[in-house]
């Protein structure tokens, strides 16, 4: 397995209790500070341009609205309350005796959030989840499930972050995500954790036939060390996997990223994007991609920059187990090309200025589904995330 | 506009550039000739300022400043401009982005230049990424039009440049230098009014732009030195007949 980390967290360092919060009507009843956190992760505590909301903090479900029919949102908790089914989306993919997380996680379960679109229903505007740390110390374990009924089109924007102030924590996420026959499901992720908190997403996503999955992560801010590789499945011939990630690393903060996709089905199609930036952390970015069918087309880019310093290591990995699979990757480590600064210093722009608009185009992938408010908002996280590189 | 006086100019530690003794007035475009390897290209990336080209010696002046030893911004903000031959991909840079940047306090409709170029579809493209020959030089002359410098250097401009195109490019490139032709829409009275010509340093190998630019004088680099200087045309048809080893035994 990938999932070896090379960061062990010590689970007796976190503490599993934290007191309950109330439930709130409105995510404007929050404060202020709070708030802004939200807004930095892409959250917005209005309902105008969102089909729904889930809000947890530390362990309890603060905030559950949808305002669209055929999409419903709900604390895993209720949801399999009301479910009978559920259980058998639960742990069906992932062992919760794969590693320590895991299987700490699914001892002491918080929550976490169930998202489905049923079946035809396409989403106006973005569902938007938020999973919050506010207390100081504490160990987040959630389960999420999202299910995308066959034909319908579901957006999530998941924000993940903690309490200004709030330096160390544990975030645990299990998910479990369901893209069923001809539906599509764009997931975009923005993290913005406290400066030393321990972050290790384990997720897994199976696709059919004719299933669209676009998943977009996007951590810019410091933290103390991530893990995570997601894994996708496209079992039903014609799938689609596409992930970008955008990734920075600022001194102290370890990130190892990857995702795998194993095209399973005739005709499936995988592309996996990573863009990062280290300016004194540790990157390594991983892309794994196996074909397991003919006419199967899967392609990996991965590049990465050191600026001042910093780690970088970039692990791209095709494996092909048939004859017709079309399989590439692309893979760059290194610094900003001298002639690329000159070619702009020639327009008239200093030094400096040449660099940062080098390092924005850079990291300027462009993110499928985005709305223009969260990109802009992206654009001005990108431009902030750079004066500290500078 | 441009003094160069006795450039040595070293490449790794390779004398490239010998001993060049340069002047070009205001108003006035030179066109510089000479062999691949001859260091034509170098001598406009030295005087753009570009890390690589050591100077060893001599000096570059320009509008009266010393610029021998000055950042390559400066110098662009001074005045000078180049169109690159081969200029480096910037990936999530939109062209349209790297215009707005030579056009930096200066109102340029972006839009509108380009559509003299017939450049529009390209400004929402990532800078230099995947452009064809003639792509690139079309960039690099929209660039200049909204830099606006007044010493233009141009390196091969109608290298790879198809023949449909090379009669605009010829066009856009007088208007860049300010010499009489026709104005598209988009250039005020004003502009029109207050254009005095620019000055030009051309690198060519066949001599073709000639016949869309006005060409004041020529010069011939060879093994770093520049050897001969007189009429462009006339320079242009003794290499054609005699090569340019016979162009540089005559100046000796």
């Amino acid at each position: 397995m990938r999932d070896v980390d090379p960061d062990p967290v010590d689970l007796n360092r976190y503490d599993t209790r934290a007191e309950a919060h109330a439930y709130l009507d409105d995510l404007t009843q929050l404060p202020a500070e709070d708030v802004r956190k939200l807004l930095d992760v892409g959250v917005s505590t209005g309902d105008g341009d969102r089909a729904g909301t889930f809000f947890q903090m530390d362990r309890s479900v603060v905030h559950c609205k949808t305002t669209q029919p055929g999409v419903e949102i709900l604390g895993i908790t209720e949801a399999a309350a009301r479910h009978e089914w559920l259980k058998d989306y639960l742990w069906r993919h992932i062992q919760p005796d794969q590693d320590a997380y895991t299987a700490h996680s699914r001892q002491l379960p918080h929550e976490g959030y169930f998202i489905r679109a049923e079946a035809g229903v396409k989403v106006a505007h973005p569902v938007q989840s938020c999973l919050y740390i506010a207390k100081q110390g504490f160990a987040q374990n959630v389960h999420n499930v999202v299910i995308a009924e066959p034909g319908s089109d579901l957006h999530i924007i998941t924000g993940c972050a903690t309490a200004p102030h709030l330096t160390s924590g544990l975030h645990i996420g299990i998910s479990e995500f369901y893209v069923k026959k001809g539906a599509r499901l764009t997931f975009t992720m923005i993290h913005d954790w406290g400066q030393k908190v321990d972050v290790r997403p384990r997720s897994v996503t199976v696709v059919e036939e004719g299933g669209v999955l676009v998943s977009n992560y996007i951590s810019l801010r410091p933290l103390g060390t991530l893990q995570m590789f997601p894994a996708t499945y496209l079992r039903g011939p014609g799938a689609v996997g596409r992930f970008n990630s955008i990734l920075v690393a600022s001194r102290g903060s370890r990130l190892d990223v990857g995702s795998r996709i194993v095209l399973e089905a005739p005709d499936t199609r995988a592309e996996i994007i990573s863009r990062a930036i280290t300016y004194g952390g540790d990157i390594i970015a991983r892309g794994d991609l196996v074909g397991k069918a003919a006419g199967i087309k899967a392609h990996l880019e991965c590049k990465g920059l050191i600026l001042n310093d910093g780690l970088m290591q970039a692990i791209p990995e095709l494996t092909g187990h048939v004859p017709g699979v079309e399989m590439s990757h692309e893979a760059a480590v290194g610094k900003i090309d001298r002639r690329e600064i000159e070619y702009l210093m020639a327009r008239g722009v200093d030094e400096e200025t040449a660099v940062s608009t080098i390092v924005r185009g850079f990291l300027n992938v462009d993110i499928e589904g985005l709305p223009p408010q969260l990109q802009a908002k992206l654009d001005q996280a990108i431009a902030d995330t750079q004066k500290d590189m500078m | 506009m441009l003094t160069i006086e006795e450039l040595k100019v070293e490449i790794g530690g390779k004398p490239i550039l010998k001993n060049i003794n340069m002047h070009v007035p205001a108003g006035e475009t030179h066109i510089l000739f000479g062999p691949n390897g001859s260091g034509k290209s170098t001598l406009m990336l030295t005087i753009m300022g570009f890390a690589g080209c050591e100077v060893v010696h001599g000096k570059i002046t320009f509008k009266g400043h010393d610029i021998t030893h000055m950042p390559i911004n400066e110098r662009a903000r001074l005045g000078i401009g180049v169109a690159f031959q081969r200029p480096p991909t910037i990936n999530g840079l939109k062209t349209r982005q790297l215009v707005e940047i030579c056009a930096g306090e200066r109102p340029v409709s972006v839009k509108d230049l380009a559509r003299d170029l017939n450049f529009e579809h390209f400004l929402e493209r990532d800078v230099n990424q995947n452009f064809s020959g003639g792509e690139i030089k079309r960039s690099e002359i929209l660039q200049l039009l909204a830099q606006d410098p007044d010493l233009v250097m141009l390196d091969e401009p109608e290298s790879g440049v198809d023949l449909e195109n090379i009669a605009l490019l010829g066009e856009m490139i007088n208007r860049l230098l300010h010499r009489g032709v026709k104005y598209a829409a988009s250039v005020s009275h004003l502009e029109k009014k207050s254009a005095r010509p620019k000055s030009a340093l051309v690198i060519t190998h066949t001599g073709h732009i000639l016949d869309y630019i006005t060409a004041d004088r020529g010069q011939v680099l060879y093994d770093g030195h520049l050897c001969c200087s007189r009429n462009a045309r006339e320079i242009l048809q003794w290499i054609s007949q005699y090569g340019y080893e016979e162009c540089f035994r005559c100046a000796m």
